[in-house]
């Protein structure tokens, strides 16, 4: 028994909290292509209402936070880890909501066919998923800062996607006006896609944060050709 | 050891101290410590029971010389000056470098004789220059107005609160240039212990403070550069806000999150 063992476990509790969260967003993006793809518009209510267990849990690990720096006077690691915490469920949270964007998107599609098939918005909700779960790992593992920084580096890929999906849409709505519906609900998704990937780059910025104890920006590439941000 | 020894520019050092091994007849206490204290700044040392700190804060003003068969190696220095070489004036040392213990200790005697007696010693006899010492000393202890009106009555009288600010008044009266303050909170409650800490951030402008305290999160809150001792040596110091917000050593770590010592 160390002297904070009580302590201790509540940071376990903590840490097993922020995982459980970052399983459930992970969970409901990879549900909400398949929602997508399948045109399955019960299963994008049950995403969006399970949003809600996902935002109810970012207050418990943030009340968790604020009850731990009061009562425990947290220094140093302990510290950094608890702020890092707090703000890693609220980038979460934010994920957990585009996630429900998309979700919101394939009940207003209702069944109109799609554009075309889904092949790149797969593939960037994959990278995107392979990102939030190492940057998570990461967190849990208290990794060194090289292998936290080095994980944004896949955000260009989906950047990469985001381009091509957003170029090949225009060139939809260019040819044929009707598409312009359908084909901004599709990059709509590609948005929401593309700002979760975004919000894994806070992630391991706090993640560096935690074994350096300096905050500092993980450089992007400068901007996507869309330019929404 | 891990030391950001220069306080940042614009902070004056004023106590230089080089390879200082202290030695209790065999016991070698402590353990080449180098450390330079900067001016107008409060310094903590924090440490378990027994690492050291308090016999290095008594080598600040040689008020370990009152102990039979300890032994002193290295410097301290102050203002460039070796405290240790033979010339030096003790009686004028420990006016210049003052003292507050842990448990308040006013003299059996009327608060104003209290913090009349340092000047008194040094040769202060005229009642006028006198009163107006003992009011800008008990000004600057933050007593005053809770004295001024029966400055006769008894120091014991006073809560244990009054009393420690009583003896800082005391310190002060003899126009030191340092304060020593061995864990000053102590014997102190909670409030009077915030009372003390917010006099300490006033005294801080005109004094150079160095205080030992057991009390990590008073080191936390009221230093500006925090020295950690374990053990005899001194193993990192630097910044209060880096001590406590990502430490280089382990050890320091492991120390003020509670999982060491």
């Amino acid at each position: 028994m160390t002297t904070r063992s009580a302590f201790d476990q509540e940071l376990q509790e903590l840490r097993d909290n922020v995982l459980r969260m970052g399983s459930m967003v992970d969970t409901a993006v990879g549900r909400s292509i398949q929602a997508l793809k399948e045109r399955d518009q019960s299963l994008a209510q049950q995403i969006i209402a399970e949003d809600e267990d996902i935002n109810e849990l970012r207050f418990k690990v943030e009340g968790d936070c604020v009850r731990l720096i009061a009562r425990q006077q947290p220094t140093a690691r302990d510290l950094r880890f608890i702020v890092a915490a707090m703000t890693i469920v609220l980038d979460l949270e934010r994920m957990g909501d585009h996630a429900a964007g998309i979700a919101t998107i394939v009940l207003r599609m209702g069944s109109e066919p799609l554009l075309k098939p889904l092949i790149d918005l797969p593939r960037m909700a994959q990278i995107a998923r392979e990102m939030l779960r190492a940057s998570l790992d990461a967190f849990m593992s208290e990794t060194n800062e090289q292998e936290a920084m080095a994980i944004p580096d896949r955000d260009e890929e989906v950047d990469q996607l985001y381009n091509q999906i957003f170029r090949e849409l225009i060139t939809f709505m260019i040819e044929d006006p009707r598409t312009v519906t359908r084909a901004m609900y599709l990059v709509f998704c590609a948005h929401n896609i593309e700002r979760i990937a975004d919000r894994v780059t806070n992630i391991c910025e706090r993640v560096a944060f935690v074994a350096t104890g300096h905050m500092q920006e993980i450089p992007s590439e400068a901007g996507t050709d869309v330019g929404i941000s | 050891m891990s030391i950001t020894n220069s306080p940042h520019s614009g902070i004056k050092q004023k106590i230089t101290v080089g390879n200082l091994n202290f030695f209790y007849g065999d016991n070698h206490a402590l353990l080449d410590i180098s450390m330079v204290i900067g001016d107008r700044q409060i310094t903590a040392l924090i440490g378990p029971s027994g690492c050291g700190k308090s016999t290095f804060l008594r080598c600040l003003n040689r008020m370990n010389d009152t102990i039979p068969g300890i032994r002193v190696e290295g410097r301290v220095l102050l203002d460039g000056q070796d405290i240790y070489s033979p010339s030096t004036n003790v009686v004028d040392l420990r006016q210049r470098v003052g003292m507050v213990f842990q448990r308040p200790n006013p003299f059996p005697q009327s608060v104003f004789d209290n913090v009349a007696f340092g000047p008194r010693v040094l040769g202060s006899h005229k009642s006028q220059s006198l009163a107006a010492n003992v009011e800008e000393s008990l000004r600057g202890a933050a007593l005053w107005d809770e004295v001024k009106d029966d400055l006769r009555q008894d120091a014991l009288s006073l809560s244990l609160g009054q009393q420690q600010r009583l003896c800082i008044a005391r310190a002060i009266a003899i126009k030191p240039e340092v304060i020593l303050m061995d864990e000053p909170c102590s014997a102190l409650d909670p409030i009077d212990t915030l009372q003390i800490e917010e006099l300490m951030r006033e005294l801080k402008r005109d004094y150079c403070i160095v205080i030992v305290t057991h009390n990590m999160q008073q080191a936390a809150r009221v230093s500006d550069r925090t020295g950690f001792f374990w053990l005899g040596e001194l193993v990192e110091f630097d910044s209060t806000q880096i001590i406590f917000t990502h430490p280089s050593q382990e050890l320091t770590e492991n120390y003020i999150t509670g999982r060491a010592g």
